[in-house]
């Protein structure tokens, strides 16, 4: 890559951010057609890799960006490791940063703007009638994601779906620290239940 | 809005900073479930409604949700620095834990007992999701509009992203809008907000 492809690459990233509505996954499929179809600079597997990883390790889903820009990086130009490693963390800080920097200035100014003007009766009626939108969105996110994992229309799947059960149980219910029950949920997973 | 004079809050940018990284570090599958059990039921910063009202904003504004909730709540409590730390603190540690992982990828990428282990994994991210939205949509019957008509509401939001499967932005502008022109009509236009 030349400095050219790294300044295309921090435009792509500053430009889809204030286009990602809904969350960093929003930005798959546009993503997917600059690094993949149009640059080349990712392979179609290595893409998929970086989904499925950000996934399946704890933190907020953006993170698949910042490892995408971080195997751009790595595979920028041929070199010594030391050399590589640079670059592949200056392409995932020219990821983060430019997905980030616009929708987090915005934030901000929208939330600063909300706080000068609490008793206004626009934002107010903003702030109250989301809510109904918000519990929606978070059921919805639920729904789609036990259908990812084949739990919504599977019964041959007992185990997995028993788990959802009992956890959706145990969060509503209890006070109980979800890292005990992510680690036996995988443990149960591994010891061969699914 | 300014930082809540009485209940739990965060002390400094530090305890922010370690709160969120505590978070993240349990939102295996996106942090939304996890946000509303760590700063509401477990810290006690935030109340139902509150977070429900917090969150909204970050829900319709672009970018991940969850930082710009981070970034708003931050700066509500500690300025600039509140804001950046809580950022900081969502995004380091899962991103040290994604790197390790993507080096090792291919060590593990194909194990059967990996594969079986994250979709266990997963299952429970669904309970965590269900089981606070759940808490959530029971926080409703408290709700302006009332308990049935804010259900109502959420349960048209929940069927049209699932059932109708429209784009969210699309559920924003319709069920959020008719939701806020209602508010917009029970609040009186002189009337202060409680608090």
């Amino acid at each position: 890559m030349n400095p050219a492809d790294w300044l295309e690459l921090l435009r792509l990233h500053l430009t889809l951010s204030p286009l990602a509505i809904g969350g960093a996954m929003t930005l798959a499929p546009e993503l997917h057609r600059a690094l993949v179809v149009q640059h080349a600079w990712l392979s179609e597997a290595q893409f998929q890799a970086c989904l499925t990883l950000a996934q399946a390790t704890p933190g907020p889903n953006v993170l698949y960006i910042a490892l995408a820009g971080w195997t751009v990086g790595l595979q920028a130009a041929a070199g010594p490791w030391p050399q590589q490693l640079v670059l592949a963390a200056l392409g995932l800080a020219i990821a983060l940063v430019g997905v980030l920097l616009p929708s987090s200035l915005l934030a901000c100014a929208a939330g600063h703007w909300l706080r000068q003007h609490p008793q206004h009766r626009g934002v107010r009626a903003f702030r109250q009638g989301m809510a109904p939108v918000v519990v929606g969105v978070m059921l919805s996110a639920a729904w789609l994601l036990a259908c990812s994992l084949d739990l919504c229309t599977a019964p041959s799947q007992p185990v997995p779906a028993a788990i959802a059960v009992a956890s959706t149980l145990a969060v509503w219910r209890t006070r109980m620290n979800l890292l005990w029950l992510i680690g036996a949920g995988g443990l149960i997973g591994a010891l061969g239940g699914l | 809005m300014a930082a809540p004079a009485t209940g739990p809050h965060p002390r400094n940018a530090r305890e922010l900073f370690w709160a969120f990284s505590h978070l993240a570090m349990q939102g295996f599958g996106g942090v939304l479930g996890v946000v509303q059990r760590e700063l509401v039921e477990r810290r006690g910063w935030l109340s139902n409604e509150e977070f429900l009202e917090e969150w909204s904003l970050a829900q319709v504004l672009p970018g991940p949700n969850v930082c710009n909730l981070a970034l708003m709540y931050g700066w509500r409590q500690h300025g600039p620095r509140g804001a950046l730390a809580a950022l900081a603190g969502l995004l380091a540690l899962p991103l040290l834990t994604l790197l390790l992982v993507a080096s090792v990828f291919r060590l593990g990428a194909d194990q059967p007992q990996v594969v079986a282990a994250l979709r266990g994994m997963g299952a429970v991210t669904v309970g965590v999701l269900a089981g606070a939205g759940i808490k959530l949509l029971l926080a409703l019957r408290s709700h302006r509009l009332g308990p049935l008509a804010a259900m109502a509401l959420a349960g048209l939001a929940t069927l049209g992203i699932t059932w109708l499967d429209l784009p969210l932005p699309a559920i924003v502008a319709g069920v959020g809008g008719l939701s806020c022109a209602w508010v917009y009509r029970c609040l009186r236009p002189g009337e202060r907000a409680p608090g």
